[in-house]
């Protein structure tokens, strides 16, 4: 992974409506000051609860909207109010994976229609049967086969769909992809082969992702670095490893103790955040977060604090007055200890999904099994 | 409902009265498909106790909590076989449902998505109100009065304000906090909670099962919870039923399987989860996906996914006891015993 930057937002801010003739509507701030980079070939994990700004912010990082102040700059182009020519140019170079597999495939179009439109938009050069070899090789790119191409979205399941939005996404070859929430409506069976696949595809082609998401889990698996996003702003941004392990804002830290998960035999489940995040139509004043805070002291209420590092040169930014004072719990999530013939099983599993030769015991190795020829 | 039937003297006998809830050998078959979508469930919910049943779409999770409710619509679907023991009475399932005077009253249910189960038409006390005036009769200013203080116990505030609001007016987590409201208008001896936070965020979800394992705490209801997330099993289930293709495939104490899980899909799912401890790498998967009903392979359903099926495995495994309560179907569990895997 090289350092430097493919992607660059400053200032970013987006406000909804305020608009209408004789009443006007409500403001809605959805995104309010946003800078951020993105390093290329890096997979860049936006995370936060609903109506946190995330999706707005994706869409304003790939100029699906304009952003109402600020300035979002693309492998050195300022994109931010691109139109025309260009904005059909930067469509080639950067692409999007929308969460629904189901809604977001023409169901009268075949898969092979699909994948060879983007070609026929941004490769027009292509004869026909040089797009029909290139959709082939994209669905083999993402585990689909040929004859997939004559198929229609309703025959596929859902993972399967999700391969074709990706191939379809990749057709242009662009050099960013945007995932909004790209696995999140798979099970989770399918959903790893989805999360495997990104990954070899950021691997093996170079790409640069930036995935939207509110699982912390595929989060922390799949992303090199993380940004935090609480009611249209960003709280905590640093590499994933920083983020998860050691976070230092209050939310994120609520966050990772929402994680569900299993609690020593014993021992009281631990008390949760309370209330709920308030409407971005009205964000309170100060830091947005510290209606929920646990450790809001007066200042929180007036003043917004600016996303900062410890030290100039750190990564690890955060956007709190008392993270100092404030420990940071061990991020790391609990998990139950496997006993010793489970994670025996876990790795036989592995090796026998990753490709190794099961071998069945004779069955008088095995007490309780009859033979099995 | 089924043309084949039982003598009555051979339904098994009342359960023990700590059951509140026992199904048992439950088969169900949509009209129209050869093959049965829920084929031999067995699971017994206790008083106080949280039995999460857990399993991906299509594993037949939701049409047996359904079927327990007496929600299928009628015409639909043959059961084949399953006596349901509800409160030390059993019922045959083939020939009737649960008495309706039950549903909503002693046995209550929540679904995934609060917004659709809520009518937008009628605000929030009413609807908690409808309840109690259902089960319980009595005047509308009684009901109302219980519904307020429903509305306190599920940790809602402003509880007056929030009487007269409409759901459109509320938040996700306040609206499942409604619905939990209204499951509990008539204190139910069993809740079934078919995928109650999926549609929450993470902090809200959080407080929604805190709100559940309180309840359950406080008034021994026993809970059946249905959800495909590994992450809300461990941090609130007792028991566990892992389901796949219509079938239990493991069923035990909630430490016991995720220590000392048995069943190859039990374990893929487990290799599946991204985990916050382990990041990076690959993930191990369960290849393919869940075959359509009518694909359903004989034997065990699971061997056309499995990793370490044999021509054995076209033989219906039966359940092998793993030791306090755990069990696991499948002809090779413990795995180690029976697998070599070589690179």
């Amino acid at each position: 992974m090289s350092g430097d930057v493919i992607l660059r937002a400053t200032g970013v801010t987006k406000r909804f409506g305020g608009d209408g003739f004789l009443t006007r509507s409500p403001v809605v701030q959805a995104v309010d000051d946003v800078s951020l980079e993105v390093r290329r070939g890096e997979t860049f994990a936006i995370v936060g609860e609903s109506g946190c700004g995330k999706s707005t912010l994706a869409r304003l990082l790939m100029r699906l909207l304009e952003p109402t102040a600020g300035q979002v700059i693309f492998d050195g182009e300022d994109i931010s109010h691109a139109a025309g020519p260009e904005l059909t140019r930067l469509r080639r170079d950067m692409q999007f994976i929308f969460q629904d597999p189901f809604s977001s495939l023409n169901p009268r179009m075949t898969v092979g229609k699909l994948i060879g439109e983007p070609l026929e938009v941004h490769r027009p050069e292509l004869s026909t049967g040089e797009r029909r070899a290139k959709v082939g090789d994209l669905l083999r790119t993402v585990g689909l086969s040929d004859e997939h191409a004559n198929r229609y979205p309703h025959e596929f399941s859902g993972g399967q769909r999700q391969r074709i939005g990706i191939a379809r996404a990749l057709a242009s070859g662009p050099k960013l992809v945007i995932g909004d929430e790209p696995v999140s409506a798979l099970d989770v069976s399918i959903q790893a082969q989805v999360i495997n696949l990104l990954g070899d595809l950021s691997r093996d082609l170079g790409l640069t992702l930036v995935i939207i998401a509110h699982d912390l889990g595929v989060i922390r698996h799949m992303s090199d670095r993380v940004a935090v996003m609480y009611l249209g702003r960003i709280v905590e941004t640093g590499t994933a490893a920083e983020v998860f392990d050691r976070p230092r804002h209050p939310y994120t830290q609520a966050l990772l103790a929402s994680i569900p998960a299993p609690r020593p035999e014993g021992e009281e489940r631990a008390a949760h955040l309370l209330g709920e995040m308030p409407s971005p139509t009205a964000p309170p004043p100060g830091c947005r977060f510290h209606t929920r805070c646990p450790f809001a002291r007066p200042e929180c209420r007036t003043a917004i604090p600016e996303l900062a590092s410890a030290d100039p040169g750190e990564d690890h930014r955060v956007a709190c007055y008392y993270w100092r004072d404030i420990a940071s719990p061990d991020g790391a999530a609990r998990a139950v200890p496997r006993s010793e013939p489970a994670e025996a099983r876990f790795a036989l599993y592995r090796a026998a999904i990753e490709g190794g030769q099961v071998v069945h015991k004779p069955a008088g190795s095995a007490p309780a099994a009859p033979p099995a020829t | 409902m089924s043309s084949d039937h039982c003598p009555p003297s051979e339904r098994p006998a009342g359960t023990a009265p700590a059951d509140i809830l026992r199904l048992t050998d439950f088969k169900l078959r949509f009209r129209g498909q050869s093959v049965a979508t829920v084929n031999g469930v067995s699971l017994t919910v206790s008083a106080g106790e949280i039995l999460c049943i857990v399993g991906e779409s299509g594993c037949g999770k939701s049409v047996t909590a359904m079927s327990v409710m007496g929600l299928l619509p009628k015409g639909t679907s043959d059961v084949l076989s399953g006596d349901l023991s509800f409160m030390g009475k059993t019922y045959d399932l083939r020939r009737q449902n649960l008495p309706p005077h039950l549903r909503g009253n002693q046995i209550a249910m929540i679904f995934q998505e609060p917004m659709t189960s809520l009518n937008p038409a009628f605000s929030v006390g009413d609807q908690i109100a409808e309840s109690v005036l259902q089960h319980q009769g009595g005047t509308r200013a009684e009901a109302m009065q219980r519904a307020r203080d429903l509305l306190v116990k599920v940790g809602i505030s402003a509880p007056d304000q929030r009487l007269k609001e409409y759901p459109y007016q509320l938040s996700g987590g306040m609206r499942q906090r409604v619905m939990i409201a209204i499951a509990l208008a008539n204190d139910p001896k069993l809740l079934i909670a078919d995928e109650p936070t999926t549609a929450l965020d993470v902090t809200i979800q959080a407080q929604i099962l805190d709100l559940i394992d309180e309840l359950r705490r406080d008034t021994g209801m026993g809970t059946m919870m249905i959800t495909h997330d590994l992450g809300v099993v461990a941090e609130i289930a007792d028991n566990v039923a892992v389901m796949y293709g219509g079938e239990i495939v493991e069923y035990g104490p909630v430490r016991e399987i995720f220590a000392n899980p048995q069943h190859p899909y039990t374990i893929g799912l487990m290799s599946a989860m991204p985990r916050l401890d382990r990041p990076g790498g690959r993930l191990a998967i369960v290849p393919g996906s869940v075959p359509a009903i009518e694909n359903m392979p004989s034997g065990c359903r699971f061997r056309t996914r499995c990793a370490f099926a044999n021509e054995r495995c076209t033989e219906r495994p039966l359940p092998k006891a793993a030791g306090s309560g755990h069990h696991a179907t499948c002809h090779f569990a413990p795995l180690e015993d029976h697998i070599r895997v070589q690179a």
